[in-house]
């Protein structure tokens, strides 16, 4: 079977499982809702300097909501021990990370689809900047963020505090990315013109999201000896 | 069929399995017994490509361990303590994810043949949540065979069974006897072993400390045997 192919049929098994629980998405986008709520009683929407902190805003409800998801993601195939039924299986550790990834990445693009225009509609936010280029800043951050968070979350199921160990991994090594990217959502949000410094972040997370992508892929069969 | 050589496995400062040797050939039905901690699920975890071995050499078919593990996957069954199953799927929907994985053909008729086989077909689509523990271990064993695997690795597979649910499994590994299935199996439970096995490998420490075969109605001959070797009682 092909490394691809059994990434695909653990996602769908990670998807599927969510649809038929709800727990992991619901609450991921209960958290992001509740996010936004706080910060719009907050900040004044009618006041001007209130759109700076929207770049910002959108980051912390991707960070926040996305650990609450990558937490359950290995921590969910510790009952009845279905990581060994995984391990047993003719695939690579590859393919386990390659789907929990898939799995990790969809989620977090739903809470994005439905928590970032719940923010603009509440912060009453006008584009002023490229959609399209505010589209791609949001996939390389959180291609970037799921990828090593993925990985982290495959070593800290591992320890018994996973869920306080995770964000203590993540941050730190997260924080190129996110640094980068808030950078480059305020100026394709607020400030077009300063294509050329959004187009230079955007490179150096991405290269980034590649050096850490191939790093975890080849690192993650360490990560998954039982 | 398993040609392991000096097998030697530590975790932390501790060795737990010293030095197998051990040969098994195509189609036997063997029983591990020890006392706990011995290192008999050590050793079927090695096998199972879950923990890699210190030292030594472990082949499966003539295919090193370290070397070819996907082929070797592709061979064995493996039953653990727990049942490796989800929750909230259904038998049906279990069998299928891991029909699924080792790439068999008509995954749905697989998984439906087999509910039937171990006596559940009437539960096929309520989630696993619900089942007693010898339901879910029947779920279990129909996962643990859906590749029609050549080698069965059971881990204490009688242990919290009915009696309705010993006479299952034994009847799914004796039925897998037939076909040619090696099975190797860790037990505490001798009558099964006695009734099932045609040869008991006694470990102690790490190590094997009696190796023969089995007769009809051996059970006291395995009693005897074990109490000698583990329990020093002549």
């Amino acid at each position: 079977m092909t490394l691809l192919k059994t990434a695909f049929l653990l996602a769908k098994k990670d998807l599927y499982s969510e649809l038929k629980t709800k727990q992991v998405l619901a609450t991921m986008i209960i958290f992001a809702g509740l996010t936004i709520l706080v910060f719009s009683f907050a900040f004044d929407p009618a006041n001007n300097t209130t759109k700076a902190v929207i770049p910002g805003v959108i980051w912390v409800i991707i960070c926040f909501s996305g650990i609450l998801g990558l937490n359950r993601s290995f921590l969910s195939e510790q009952r009845n021990d279905t990581m060994q039924g995984l391990l047993i299986a003719p695939m690579d550790a590859q393919s386990i990370y390659l789907g929990k990834f898939i799995a990790n990445f969809s989620m977090i693009l739903i809470v994005e689809i439905v928590a970032i225009p719940f923010l603009f509609l509440l912060f009453d936010f006008k584009i002023l900047g490229s959609i399209p280029y505010f589209i791609l800043v949001m996939f390389i951050g959180s291609f970037g963020f799921i990828s090593i968070g993925t990985f982290l979350a495959s070593l800290a199921a591992n320890s018994k505090s996973s869920e306080m160990l995770l964000p203590l991994l993540l941050f730190p090594i997260t924080s190129p990315i996110l640094i980068g990217v808030v950078q480059a959502t305020r100026i394709m949000l607020t400030n077009i013109e300063n294509l050329a410094s959004a187009l230079a972040w955007i490179q150096l997370v991405s290269a980034y999201d590649v050096i850490f992508f191939v790093l975890c892929f080849i690192l993650i069969d360490y990560v998954l000896e039982v | 069929m398993i040609e392991i050589k000096k097998l030697t496995k530590q975790a932390d400062n501790k060795l737990i399995l010293r030095g197998i040797d051990l040969s098994i050939k195509k189609g036997e039905t063997v029983a591990i017994l020890g006392p706990n901690g011995a290192g008999k699920s050590t050793l079927l975890k090695v096998l199972a490509t879950l923990i890699k071995p210190t030292s030594g050499l472990v082949k499966i078919n003539g295919l090193d361990l370290k070397k070819n593990h996907l082929e070797i996957k592709k061979l064995f069954g493996y039953l653990p303590h727990s049942s490796l199953l989800y929750d909230h799927y259904s038998p049906l929907e279990n069998i299928v994810f891991y029909g699924n994985l080792y790439g068999i053909k008509k995954a749905e008729e697989r998984a439906v043949e087999l509910v039937k086989e171990v006596g559940l077909s009437f539960f096929l689509n309520e989630p696993v949540k619900n089942f007693s523990r010898g339901m879910i271990q029947r779920i279990a064993i129909a996962r643990a065979i859906v590749h029609n695997p050549e080698l069965l690795l059971l881990d204490e597979p009688h242990t919290g069974l009915d009696q309705g649910a010993i006479s299952i499994l034994n009847n799914v590994i004796l039925s897998m006897k037939a076909k040619g299935t090696t099975t190797l199996m860790v037990t505490h439970d001798f009558k099964q072993a006695a009734e099932i096995c045609d040869r008991v490998i006694i470990i102690k420490n790490g190590k094997i400390v009696d190796d023969f075969k089995l007769e009809e109605n051996a059970l006291n001959f395995v009693s005897e045997k074990y109490q000698l070797q583990v329990e020093g009682v002549s």
